[in-house]
Protein backbone atom coordinates (compact mmCIF):
# COMPACT_ATOMS: atom_id res chain seq x y z
CA UNK A 1 0.00 0.00 0.00
CA UNK A 2 2.65 2.48 1.26
CA UNK A 3 4.72 1.47 -2.08
CA UNK A 4 1.58 2.05 -4.16
CA UNK A 5 1.43 5.48 -2.92
CA UNK A 6 4.68 6.59 -3.20
CA UNK A 7 4.79 5.39 -6.53
CA UNK A 8 2.02 7.41 -7.18
CA UNK A 9 3.25 10.31 -5.82
CA UNK A 10 6.68 9.84 -7.94
CA UNK A 11 5.12 9.56 -10.94
CA UNK A 12 3.27 12.75 -10.28
CA UNK A 13 5.96 14.79 -9.33
CA UNK A 14 7.98 13.75 -13.04
CA UNK A 15 5.07 14.39 -14.68
CA UNK A 16 6.18 17.93 -15.73
CA UNK A 17 9.26 16.32 -17.34
CA UNK A 18 7.24 13.13 -18.82
CA UNK A 19 5.15 16.00 -20.80
CA UNK A 20 8.25 17.42 -21.60
CA UNK A 21 9.90 14.70 -22.75
CA UNK A 22 7.07 13.80 -25.09
CA UNK A 23 5.84 17.04 -26.28
CA UNK A 24 9.11 18.97 -26.87
CA UNK A 25 11.45 15.83 -27.96
CA UNK A 26 9.91 12.31 -29.06
CA UNK A 27 7.40 14.38 -31.22
CA UNK A 28 9.52 16.83 -32.55
CA UNK A 29 12.04 13.92 -33.30
CA UNK A 30 9.43 12.06 -34.99
CA UNK A 31 7.77 14.61 -36.72
CA UNK A 32 11.27 15.71 -38.35
CA UNK A 33 11.49 12.45 -39.23
CA UNK A 34 8.19 12.00 -40.85
CA UNK A 35 8.74 16.10 -42.57
CA UNK A 36 12.09 15.10 -44.09
CA UNK A 37 10.15 12.70 -46.17
CA UNK A 38 7.91 15.57 -47.32
CA UNK A 39 7.45 18.93 -49.09
CA UNK A 40 6.36 21.01 -46.69
CA UNK A 41 6.70 24.77 -46.57
CA UNK A 42 5.56 27.01 -43.93
CA UNK A 43 2.33 28.00 -45.65
CA UNK A 44 0.64 24.74 -46.78
CA UNK A 45 0.36 21.58 -44.72
CA UNK A 46 3.05 18.83 -45.88
CA UNK A 47 2.66 16.73 -48.88
CA UNK A 48 5.00 13.33 -48.59
CA UNK A 49 7.15 12.84 -51.31
CA UNK A 50 9.65 9.98 -50.22
CA UNK A 51 13.11 10.29 -50.46
CA UNK A 52 13.23 13.44 -52.46
CA UNK A 53 14.59 15.60 -50.13
CA UNK A 54 17.73 13.58 -49.47
CA UNK A 55 18.12 12.69 -52.70
CA UNK A 56 18.10 16.39 -53.41
CA UNK A 57 20.79 17.05 -50.73
CA UNK A 58 22.70 14.06 -52.10
CA UNK A 59 22.65 16.82 -55.55
CA UNK A 60 23.33 19.76 -53.32
CA UNK A 61 26.34 22.30 -54.05
CA UNK A 62 25.62 24.49 -51.37
CA UNK A 63 25.39 21.63 -49.05
CA UNK A 64 28.23 19.84 -50.05
CA UNK A 65 29.82 23.08 -49.22
CA UNK A 66 28.04 23.10 -45.98
CA UNK A 67 29.10 20.00 -44.71
CA UNK A 68 32.90 20.34 -46.12
CA UNK A 69 32.86 23.84 -44.05
CA UNK A 70 31.70 22.31 -40.86
CA UNK A 71 34.20 19.35 -41.05
CA UNK A 72 37.09 21.84 -41.80
CA UNK A 73 35.98 23.67 -39.05
CA UNK A 74 35.55 21.33 -36.46
CA UNK A 75 37.97 19.19 -37.05
CA UNK A 76 40.74 22.02 -36.45
CA UNK A 77 38.80 23.75 -33.72
CA UNK A 78 37.68 20.65 -31.58
CA UNK A 79 41.80 19.23 -31.07
CA UNK A 80 42.91 22.98 -31.28
CA UNK A 81 40.92 23.60 -27.77
CA UNK A 82 41.27 20.90 -26.29
CA UNK A 83 45.10 20.76 -26.33
CA UNK A 84 44.45 24.63 -24.98
CA UNK A 85 41.76 24.12 -22.47
CA UNK A 86 44.32 21.21 -20.98
CA UNK A 87 47.16 23.20 -20.76
CA UNK A 88 45.56 26.02 -19.61
CA UNK A 89 44.14 23.70 -16.89
CA UNK A 90 47.69 22.65 -15.98
CA UNK A 91 48.62 25.61 -15.98
CA UNK A 92 45.81 26.62 -13.27
CA UNK A 93 46.60 23.76 -11.68
CA UNK A 94 50.01 24.77 -9.83
CA UNK A 95 49.09 26.35 -6.96
CA UNK A 96 50.18 29.96 -8.26
CA UNK A 97 49.40 32.97 -6.61
CA UNK A 98 46.23 34.47 -8.15
CA UNK A 99 45.04 31.33 -9.26
CA UNK A 100 40.92 32.56 -9.16
CA UNK A 101 42.43 35.68 -11.15
CA UNK A 102 43.72 33.79 -13.67
CA UNK A 103 41.09 31.10 -13.69
CA UNK A 104 37.98 34.00 -13.97
CA UNK A 105 40.27 35.80 -16.93
CA UNK A 106 40.26 32.62 -19.17
CA UNK A 107 36.56 31.88 -18.61
CA UNK A 108 35.37 35.38 -19.10
CA UNK A 109 35.28 34.80 -23.24
CA UNK A 110 32.91 31.61 -22.54
CA UNK A 111 30.40 33.47 -20.46
CA UNK A 112 29.58 36.21 -22.73
CA UNK A 113 26.77 36.36 -25.27
CA UNK A 114 27.98 34.88 -28.58
CA UNK A 115 26.69 38.28 -30.37
CA UNK A 116 28.32 40.64 -28.31
CA UNK A 117 31.71 38.21 -28.83
CA UNK A 118 30.65 38.35 -32.56
CA UNK A 119 30.48 41.95 -32.67
CA UNK A 120 33.45 42.82 -30.84
CA UNK A 121 35.69 40.21 -33.00
CA UNK A 122 34.11 41.78 -35.99
CA UNK A 123 36.05 44.85 -34.48
CA UNK A 124 38.77 43.31 -33.81
CA UNK A 125 39.30 41.41 -37.35
CA UNK A 126 38.14 44.19 -39.04
CA UNK A 127 40.27 45.10 -42.43
CA UNK A 128 40.90 48.89 -41.95
CA UNK A 129 41.29 49.38 -38.36
CA UNK A 130 41.73 46.00 -37.08
CA UNK A 131 43.77 45.96 -33.84
CA UNK A 132 44.91 42.14 -35.13
CA UNK A 133 46.26 43.16 -37.59
CA UNK A 134 47.98 46.36 -35.82
CA UNK A 135 49.67 43.80 -33.44
CA UNK A 136 51.29 41.30 -35.99
CA UNK A 137 52.34 44.39 -37.96
CA UNK A 138 54.32 45.02 -34.95
CA UNK A 139 56.19 42.35 -35.05
CA UNK A 140 56.78 42.64 -38.51
CA UNK A 141 53.85 39.90 -39.84
CA UNK A 142 50.93 41.37 -42.50
CA UNK A 143 47.82 40.14 -41.17
CA UNK A 144 45.96 38.89 -43.33
CA UNK A 145 42.11 39.82 -44.19
CA UNK A 146 40.06 37.93 -41.85
CA UNK A 147 36.68 38.76 -43.09
CA UNK A 148 36.87 38.89 -46.77
CA UNK A 149 39.24 36.86 -47.56
CA UNK A 150 37.97 33.27 -48.21
CA UNK A 151 41.55 31.46 -46.90
CA UNK A 152 41.51 33.22 -43.67
CA UNK A 153 37.52 33.71 -42.58
CA UNK A 154 37.24 30.33 -41.17
CA UNK A 155 41.05 30.29 -39.54
CA UNK A 156 39.25 33.74 -38.01
CA UNK A 157 36.36 31.53 -36.44
CA UNK A 158 38.90 28.76 -35.68
CA UNK A 159 40.78 31.17 -33.36
CA UNK A 160 37.60 32.43 -31.70
CA UNK A 161 36.71 29.10 -30.80
CA UNK A 162 40.26 28.51 -29.18
CA UNK A 163 39.37 31.76 -27.41
CA UNK A 164 36.37 30.50 -25.38
CA UNK A 165 37.81 27.20 -24.17
CA UNK A 166 36.86 27.93 -20.27
CA UNK A 167 33.85 26.00 -19.72
CA UNK A 168 36.05 23.15 -20.80
CA UNK A 169 38.96 24.49 -19.25
CA UNK A 170 37.11 24.59 -15.79
CA UNK A 171 35.84 21.00 -16.15
CA UNK A 172 39.29 19.79 -16.83
CA UNK A 173 40.67 21.82 -13.69
CA UNK A 174 38.23 20.26 -11.46
CA UNK A 175 38.97 16.75 -12.72
CA UNK A 176 43.10 17.67 -12.19
CA UNK A 177 42.39 18.67 -8.52
CA UNK A 178 41.16 15.09 -7.80
CA UNK A 179 44.58 13.47 -9.05
CA UNK A 180 45.83 11.66 -5.92
CA UNK A 181 48.91 13.61 -5.01
CA UNK A 182 50.70 10.43 -3.95
CA UNK A 183 50.58 8.71 -7.71
CA UNK A 184 52.14 11.95 -8.56
CA UNK A 185 55.08 12.14 -5.75
CA UNK A 186 55.31 8.14 -6.09
CA UNK A 187 56.54 9.15 -9.73
CA UNK A 188 58.30 11.61 -9.26
CA UNK A 189 60.43 9.18 -6.18
CA UNK A 190 60.74 7.00 -9.57
CA UNK A 191 62.27 9.77 -11.38
CA UNK A 192 59.85 10.91 -13.48
CA UNK A 193 60.28 14.39 -14.90
CA UNK A 194 57.45 16.54 -15.76
CA UNK A 195 56.53 15.48 -19.24
CA UNK A 196 56.67 11.72 -18.14
CA UNK A 197 54.65 12.31 -15.02
CA UNK A 198 51.72 14.48 -17.47
CA UNK A 199 52.15 11.61 -19.72
CA UNK A 200 51.82 8.49 -17.07
CA UNK A 201 50.18 9.87 -14.73
CA UNK A 202 48.41 12.88 -14.79
CA UNK A 203 46.90 12.53 -18.67
CA UNK A 204 45.44 8.81 -17.77
CA UNK A 205 43.85 9.89 -14.65
CA UNK A 206 41.64 12.84 -16.08
CA UNK A 207 40.90 10.35 -19.74
CA UNK A 208 37.50 10.29 -18.73
CA UNK A 209 36.98 13.37 -18.73
CA UNK A 210 39.19 14.13 -22.11
CA UNK A 211 36.80 11.97 -23.23
CA UNK A 212 33.78 13.16 -22.00
CA UNK A 213 34.59 16.82 -23.66
CA UNK A 214 35.68 15.70 -26.55
CA UNK A 215 31.62 13.86 -27.41
CA UNK A 216 30.47 17.29 -25.72
CA UNK A 217 33.22 19.28 -28.29
CA UNK A 218 32.06 17.30 -31.19
CA UNK A 219 28.36 17.57 -30.27
CA UNK A 220 28.76 21.48 -30.10
CA UNK A 221 31.48 21.69 -33.18
CA UNK A 222 29.57 20.66 -35.70
CA UNK A 223 26.08 22.67 -34.48
CA UNK A 224 27.97 26.16 -34.87
CA UNK A 225 25.41 28.76 -35.25
CA UNK A 226 25.25 31.90 -33.92
CA UNK A 227 28.89 33.60 -34.32
CA UNK A 228 29.33 33.21 -37.94
CA UNK A 229 25.51 33.87 -38.63
CA UNK A 230 26.09 37.30 -37.40
CA UNK A 231 29.94 37.88 -37.90
CA UNK A 232 29.02 36.46 -41.96
CA UNK A 233 25.44 36.79 -43.27
CA UNK A 234 24.87 34.52 -46.00
CA UNK A 235 28.41 32.84 -45.03
CA UNK A 236 29.79 35.46 -46.91
CA UNK A 237 32.99 35.67 -48.69
CA UNK A 238 31.85 32.98 -51.17
CA UNK A 239 29.93 30.78 -48.70
CA UNK A 240 33.30 29.90 -47.16
CA UNK A 241 31.60 30.39 -43.37
CA UNK A 242 28.22 28.79 -44.58
CA UNK A 243 27.95 25.97 -41.76
CA UNK A 244 25.36 23.01 -41.68
CA UNK A 245 23.21 24.64 -39.00
CA UNK A 246 23.21 27.95 -40.92
CA UNK A 247 22.24 26.02 -43.92
CA UNK A 248 19.47 24.32 -42.17
CA UNK A 249 17.90 27.30 -40.46
CA UNK A 250 17.76 29.24 -43.95
CA UNK A 251 16.25 26.28 -45.38
CA UNK A 252 13.79 26.08 -42.97
CA UNK A 253 12.61 30.17 -42.28
CA UNK A 254 14.76 32.36 -45.24
CA UNK A 255 13.52 29.48 -48.38
CA UNK A 256 10.31 27.84 -45.74
CA UNK A 257 11.55 25.00 -46.87
CA UNK A 258 10.63 23.01 -43.50
CA UNK A 259 11.05 19.51 -45.11
CA UNK A 260 14.12 19.93 -46.32
CA UNK A 261 15.48 21.14 -43.42
CA UNK A 262 14.31 18.40 -41.83
CA UNK A 263 15.88 16.25 -43.80
CA UNK A 264 19.28 17.95 -42.82
CA UNK A 265 18.30 17.35 -39.24
CA UNK A 266 18.14 13.63 -39.49
CA UNK A 267 21.44 13.59 -41.44
CA UNK A 268 22.96 15.67 -38.78
CA UNK A 269 21.11 13.89 -36.03
CA UNK A 270 22.55 10.26 -37.21
CA UNK A 271 25.84 11.55 -37.78
CA UNK A 272 26.35 12.76 -34.72
CA UNK A 273 25.31 9.67 -33.23
CA UNK A 274 27.57 7.17 -35.37
CA UNK A 275 30.48 9.91 -34.86
CA UNK A 276 29.69 9.68 -30.94
CA UNK A 277 29.70 6.32 -31.11
CA UNK A 278 33.47 5.80 -33.24
CA UNK A 279 34.47 7.92 -30.88
CA UNK A 280 34.02 6.77 -27.82
CA UNK A 281 34.59 3.38 -28.83
CA UNK A 282 38.42 4.19 -29.99
CA UNK A 283 39.32 6.27 -27.40
CA UNK A 284 37.69 3.75 -24.88
CA UNK A 285 40.96 1.94 -25.33
CA UNK A 286 42.71 4.50 -23.96
CA UNK A 287 40.64 5.87 -20.80
CA UNK A 288 41.02 4.77 -17.87
CA UNK A 289 38.58 4.53 -14.96
CA UNK A 290 40.97 4.93 -12.22
CA UNK A 291 40.38 3.29 -8.50
CA UNK A 292 40.06 7.46 -6.50
CA UNK B 1 64.82 23.10 -4.95
CA UNK B 2 66.46 25.80 -7.75
CA UNK B 3 64.37 23.82 -9.98
CA UNK B 4 61.43 24.24 -8.53
CA UNK B 5 61.55 27.99 -8.48
CA UNK B 6 62.78 28.10 -12.03
CA UNK B 7 59.39 26.01 -12.91
CA UNK B 8 57.19 28.29 -10.76
CA UNK B 9 58.81 31.71 -12.70
CA UNK B 10 58.03 29.92 -15.95
CA UNK B 11 54.40 29.17 -15.02
CA UNK B 12 54.02 32.99 -14.33
CA UNK B 13 55.30 33.64 -16.57
CA UNK B 14 53.42 31.93 -19.19
CA UNK B 15 50.20 32.39 -17.13
CA UNK B 16 50.71 36.22 -17.67
CA UNK B 17 51.32 36.06 -21.26
CA UNK B 18 48.18 33.96 -21.24
CA UNK B 19 46.24 35.95 -19.35
CA UNK B 20 46.96 39.26 -21.23
CA UNK B 21 46.08 37.87 -25.01
CA UNK B 22 42.29 36.25 -23.26
CA UNK B 23 41.57 39.58 -21.24
CA UNK B 24 43.07 42.10 -24.34
CA UNK B 25 39.60 41.97 -26.74
CA UNK B 26 37.40 42.97 -23.49
CA UNK B 27 40.06 45.69 -22.84
CA UNK B 28 39.63 46.68 -26.35
CA UNK B 29 36.15 46.59 -26.24
CA UNK B 30 36.23 48.88 -23.18
CA UNK B 31 38.79 51.85 -25.02
CA UNK B 32 36.71 52.08 -28.07
CA UNK B 33 33.54 51.75 -26.32
CA UNK B 34 34.90 55.37 -24.25
CA UNK B 35 36.74 56.87 -27.47
CA UNK B 36 35.07 59.76 -29.52
CA UNK B 37 34.42 58.16 -33.30
CA UNK B 38 37.24 60.10 -35.12
CA UNK B 39 39.48 58.36 -32.73
CA UNK B 40 38.00 54.96 -33.67
CA UNK B 41 39.85 55.26 -37.50
CA UNK B 42 42.97 55.72 -36.91
CA UNK B 43 45.83 54.13 -38.18
CA UNK B 44 48.05 53.09 -36.45
CA UNK B 45 45.26 52.85 -33.37
CA UNK B 46 45.11 55.08 -30.70
CA UNK B 47 45.65 53.17 -27.46
CA UNK B 48 44.54 55.53 -24.91
CA UNK B 49 41.37 57.68 -25.94
CA UNK B 50 42.39 61.81 -25.63
CA UNK B 51 39.26 62.15 -24.18
CA UNK B 52 36.89 59.65 -22.36
CA UNK B 53 33.60 60.17 -24.01
CA UNK B 54 31.67 58.28 -20.75
CA UNK B 55 28.85 59.73 -23.13
CA UNK B 56 28.92 57.15 -25.56
CA UNK B 57 26.85 54.42 -23.44
CA UNK B 58 24.06 56.64 -23.10
CA UNK B 59 23.87 57.48 -27.00
CA UNK B 60 24.00 53.85 -27.59
CA UNK B 61 21.09 53.08 -25.13
CA UNK B 62 19.40 56.12 -26.93
CA UNK B 63 20.65 55.28 -30.84
CA UNK B 64 18.80 56.99 -32.89
CA UNK B 65 15.73 57.91 -30.59
CA UNK B 66 15.16 61.33 -33.04
CA UNK B 67 15.42 59.23 -36.12
CA UNK B 68 13.88 56.65 -38.58
CA UNK B 69 16.56 53.75 -37.15
CA UNK B 70 15.68 53.62 -33.96
CA UNK B 71 17.02 51.26 -31.62
CA UNK B 72 14.75 50.29 -28.81
CA UNK B 73 17.45 49.68 -26.20
CA UNK B 74 15.65 49.90 -22.84
CA UNK B 75 12.88 47.92 -24.36
CA UNK B 76 15.65 44.91 -25.36
CA UNK B 77 16.78 45.39 -21.80
CA UNK B 78 13.02 45.00 -20.66
CA UNK B 79 11.98 42.34 -22.64
CA UNK B 80 15.53 40.32 -21.75
CA UNK B 81 14.94 40.92 -18.15
CA UNK B 82 11.55 39.83 -18.35
CA UNK B 83 11.92 36.66 -20.04
CA UNK B 84 15.42 35.50 -18.34
CA UNK B 85 12.48 36.08 -15.25
CA UNK B 86 9.97 34.00 -16.40
CA UNK B 87 12.64 30.94 -17.35
CA UNK B 88 14.59 31.20 -14.66
CA UNK B 89 11.53 30.81 -12.21
CA UNK B 90 10.18 27.64 -14.54
CA UNK B 91 13.51 26.08 -14.60
CA UNK B 92 14.05 25.76 -10.97
CA UNK B 93 10.45 25.31 -10.08
CA UNK B 94 9.75 22.10 -12.26
CA UNK B 95 13.18 20.74 -12.32
CA UNK B 96 13.59 21.14 -8.81
CA UNK B 97 10.22 19.05 -8.59
CA UNK B 98 11.21 16.30 -11.20
CA UNK B 99 14.49 15.47 -9.99
CA UNK B 100 13.19 15.17 -6.76
CA UNK B 101 11.29 12.40 -8.43
CA UNK B 102 13.79 10.68 -9.90
CA UNK B 103 16.10 11.08 -6.86
CA UNK B 104 14.64 10.37 -4.05
CA UNK B 105 11.08 8.48 -4.56
CA UNK B 106 10.99 4.66 -5.72
CA UNK B 107 8.64 4.23 -8.91
CA UNK B 108 8.48 1.16 -11.27
CA UNK B 109 10.14 2.69 -14.72
CA UNK B 110 12.57 5.70 -13.24
CA UNK B 111 15.62 4.73 -13.59
CA UNK B 112 14.56 4.14 -17.71
CA UNK B 113 13.28 7.03 -17.98
CA UNK B 114 16.08 8.69 -16.29
CA UNK B 115 18.43 6.82 -18.81
CA UNK B 116 16.40 8.37 -21.50
CA UNK B 117 16.79 12.04 -20.29
CA UNK B 118 20.22 11.65 -20.48
CA UNK B 119 20.68 10.53 -23.78
CA UNK B 120 18.53 13.12 -24.84
CA UNK B 121 21.28 15.78 -24.23
CA UNK B 122 22.93 14.80 -27.51
CA UNK B 123 20.28 15.12 -29.63
CA UNK B 124 21.01 18.36 -31.48
CA UNK B 125 18.72 21.33 -31.82
CA UNK B 126 18.29 21.73 -35.52
CA UNK B 127 16.73 18.41 -35.88
CA UNK B 128 13.73 19.37 -33.66
CA UNK B 129 13.99 23.73 -34.83
CA UNK B 130 10.76 22.28 -37.31
CA UNK B 131 8.67 20.52 -35.47
CA UNK B 132 8.96 22.33 -32.71
CA UNK B 133 8.19 25.47 -34.76
CA UNK B 134 5.24 23.79 -35.81
CA UNK B 135 4.08 23.15 -32.56
CA UNK B 136 3.91 26.79 -31.55
CA UNK B 137 2.37 28.27 -34.83
CA UNK B 138 -0.40 25.68 -34.64
CA UNK B 139 -0.88 27.38 -31.15
CA UNK B 140 -0.31 30.85 -32.26
CA UNK B 141 2.87 31.51 -30.66
CA UNK B 142 5.06 32.75 -32.98
CA UNK B 143 6.09 36.05 -32.67
CA UNK B 144 5.13 36.07 -28.32
CA UNK B 145 8.08 35.31 -25.75
CA UNK B 146 5.52 31.87 -24.86
CA UNK B 147 8.01 29.59 -26.99
CA UNK B 148 10.82 31.00 -25.08
CA UNK B 149 10.09 30.20 -21.63
CA UNK B 150 6.76 27.67 -21.47
CA UNK B 151 9.46 24.38 -22.50
CA UNK B 152 11.44 25.85 -19.51
CA UNK B 153 8.44 25.20 -17.34
CA UNK B 154 8.62 21.56 -18.33
CA UNK B 155 11.82 20.37 -17.08
CA UNK B 156 15.30 19.94 -19.08
CA UNK B 157 17.79 17.30 -18.84
CA UNK B 158 20.19 18.85 -17.57
CA UNK B 159 19.23 20.78 -15.04
CA UNK B 160 17.30 17.49 -13.86
CA UNK B 161 20.62 15.66 -13.81
CA UNK B 162 22.33 17.97 -11.38
CA UNK B 163 19.58 18.70 -9.15
CA UNK B 164 19.35 14.80 -8.91
CA UNK B 165 23.09 13.93 -8.09
CA UNK B 166 22.81 16.63 -5.39
CA UNK B 167 19.72 15.62 -4.32
CA UNK B 168 20.92 12.02 -3.57
CA UNK B 169 23.66 13.81 -1.26
CA UNK B 170 20.92 14.29 1.50
CA UNK B 171 20.46 11.60 3.52
CA UNK B 172 17.75 9.53 3.03
CA UNK B 173 17.18 9.07 7.24
CA UNK B 174 16.01 12.21 7.33
CA UNK B 175 12.90 11.55 4.31
CA UNK B 176 12.47 8.34 6.63
CA UNK B 177 12.02 9.80 9.86
CA UNK B 178 9.76 12.75 8.50
CA UNK B 179 7.64 9.73 6.88
CA UNK B 180 7.09 8.10 10.66
CA UNK B 181 6.01 11.55 11.30
CA UNK B 182 3.57 11.36 8.43
CA UNK B 183 4.56 13.62 6.28
CA UNK B 184 3.81 12.95 2.38
CA UNK B 185 6.18 12.96 -0.09
CA UNK B 186 5.13 16.84 -1.17
CA UNK B 187 6.00 18.23 2.41
CA UNK B 188 9.24 16.45 2.65
CA UNK B 189 10.41 17.85 -0.81
CA UNK B 190 8.93 21.45 0.54
CA UNK B 191 10.28 21.55 4.15
CA UNK B 192 13.27 19.27 4.14
CA UNK B 193 14.97 18.53 0.50
CA UNK B 194 14.15 22.49 -0.97
CA UNK B 195 15.87 24.00 2.07
CA UNK B 196 18.73 21.88 2.13
CA UNK B 197 19.30 22.25 -1.45
CA UNK B 198 20.00 26.33 -1.62
CA UNK B 199 23.65 25.97 -3.43
CA UNK B 200 22.15 23.48 -6.50
CA UNK B 201 18.77 25.52 -6.88
CA UNK B 202 20.76 28.45 -6.99
CA UNK B 203 23.31 26.71 -9.78
CA UNK B 204 20.53 25.70 -11.89
CA UNK B 205 18.79 29.40 -11.48
CA UNK B 206 22.20 30.92 -12.79
CA UNK B 207 22.27 28.80 -15.65
CA UNK B 208 18.77 29.55 -16.56
CA UNK B 209 20.01 32.99 -16.13
CA UNK B 210 22.95 32.75 -18.62
CA UNK B 211 21.24 30.72 -21.14
CA UNK B 212 18.37 33.26 -21.55
CA UNK B 213 20.56 36.10 -21.80
CA UNK B 214 22.56 34.45 -24.37
CA UNK B 215 20.26 32.54 -26.06
CA UNK B 216 20.07 34.25 -29.98
CA UNK B 217 18.77 31.20 -31.91
CA UNK B 218 15.55 31.06 -29.69
CA UNK B 219 14.54 34.96 -30.02
CA UNK B 220 15.95 34.73 -33.98
CA UNK B 221 13.33 31.86 -34.97
CA UNK B 222 10.06 33.33 -32.53
CA UNK B 223 10.48 36.78 -32.47
CA UNK B 224 9.00 38.58 -34.86
CA UNK B 225 8.54 42.46 -34.41
CA UNK B 226 11.59 44.45 -33.34
CA UNK B 227 10.07 46.43 -30.19
CA UNK B 228 9.45 42.66 -28.85
CA UNK B 229 13.53 41.74 -29.01
CA UNK B 230 15.82 40.63 -27.03
CA UNK B 231 19.15 42.00 -26.09
CA UNK B 232 21.23 39.24 -28.27
CA UNK B 233 18.76 39.62 -31.36
CA UNK B 234 18.63 43.43 -30.59
CA UNK B 235 22.49 44.12 -30.81
CA UNK B 236 22.58 42.14 -34.06
CA UNK B 237 20.24 44.90 -35.72
CA UNK B 238 22.15 46.99 -34.08
CA UNK B 239 25.31 46.33 -35.97
CA UNK B 240 22.88 46.21 -39.19
CA UNK B 241 21.53 49.36 -38.88
CA UNK B 242 24.18 51.56 -37.47
CA UNK B 243 25.36 51.66 -40.95
CA UNK B 244 28.89 52.53 -41.80
CA UNK B 245 28.91 51.21 -38.34
CA UNK B 246 29.88 53.43 -35.43
CA UNK B 247 32.43 51.06 -33.76
CA UNK B 248 32.69 53.06 -30.62
CA UNK B 249 28.47 52.86 -30.34
CA UNK B 250 28.58 49.90 -30.96
CA UNK B 251 31.25 48.88 -28.38
CA UNK B 252 29.61 51.00 -25.93
CA UNK B 253 26.53 48.83 -26.87
CA UNK B 254 27.78 45.78 -26.99
CA UNK B 255 29.47 46.29 -23.18
CA UNK B 256 26.25 47.00 -21.78
CA UNK B 257 24.95 43.53 -22.87
CA UNK B 258 28.20 42.26 -21.68
CA UNK B 259 27.93 43.76 -17.93
CA UNK B 260 25.27 41.92 -16.44
CA UNK B 261 26.73 38.39 -16.98
CA UNK B 262 29.79 39.48 -15.55
CA UNK B 263 28.02 40.90 -12.74
CA UNK B 264 26.25 37.74 -12.08
CA UNK B 265 29.54 35.85 -12.74
CA UNK B 266 32.04 37.42 -10.01
CA UNK B 267 28.47 37.24 -7.16
CA UNK B 268 28.17 33.58 -8.15
CA UNK B 269 32.20 32.67 -8.61
CA UNK B 270 31.76 29.75 -6.55
CA UNK B 271 28.48 28.45 -7.74
CA UNK B 272 29.16 28.62 -11.24
CA UNK B 273 32.43 26.46 -10.72
CA UNK B 274 30.95 24.27 -8.80
CA UNK B 275 28.21 23.84 -11.44
CA UNK B 276 30.40 23.29 -14.27
CA UNK B 277 32.77 20.63 -12.37
CA UNK B 278 29.64 18.99 -11.79
CA UNK B 279 28.76 18.67 -15.65
CA UNK B 280 31.92 16.48 -16.32
CA UNK B 281 31.53 14.13 -13.40
CA UNK B 282 30.14 10.91 -15.54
Amino acid sequence: MMRRKEARAGFLFALPWLFGLVAFMFYPLLMSLYYSFCDYSALRSPVWVGGDNYVELFHDEVFWTCVKNTLIYACVSLPLSMVVAIGLAMLLNTNVKGMTVYRTIFFIPSLVPMVSLAMLWLWILNGDYGVLNTALGAIGIKGPNWLSDVAWTKPALILMSVWGVGNAMLIYLASLQDVPTSLLEASELDGANAWQKTRNVTLPMISPVIQFNMVMGIIGSLQVFAIPFVMFPGGTPARSTYFYATYLYDSAFTYSRMGYASAMGWILFVVILLLTLVALKLSNRHVHYGGV
Amino acid sequence: MKRKTFETSVTHVALVTLSCLFIFPFLWLLDTAVKPISETMKQPPVWIPSKFEFGNFWEAINYGSDKVGYIPFLVYAENTVMLAMLVVTGTVVSNAIVAYSFARVRWWGRDLIFAVTLATMMVPFPVMMVPTFTIFKYLGWIGTYRPLWVPAWFGSAFSIFLLRQFFKTIPFELSEAAKIDGAGEWTIFRSIILPLSKPALSVVALFAFMGTWNDFMGPLIYLLRQETFTLSLGLEFYHSKAGGTQWNLLMAATSIVILPVLVVFFFCQRQFIKGISITGIK
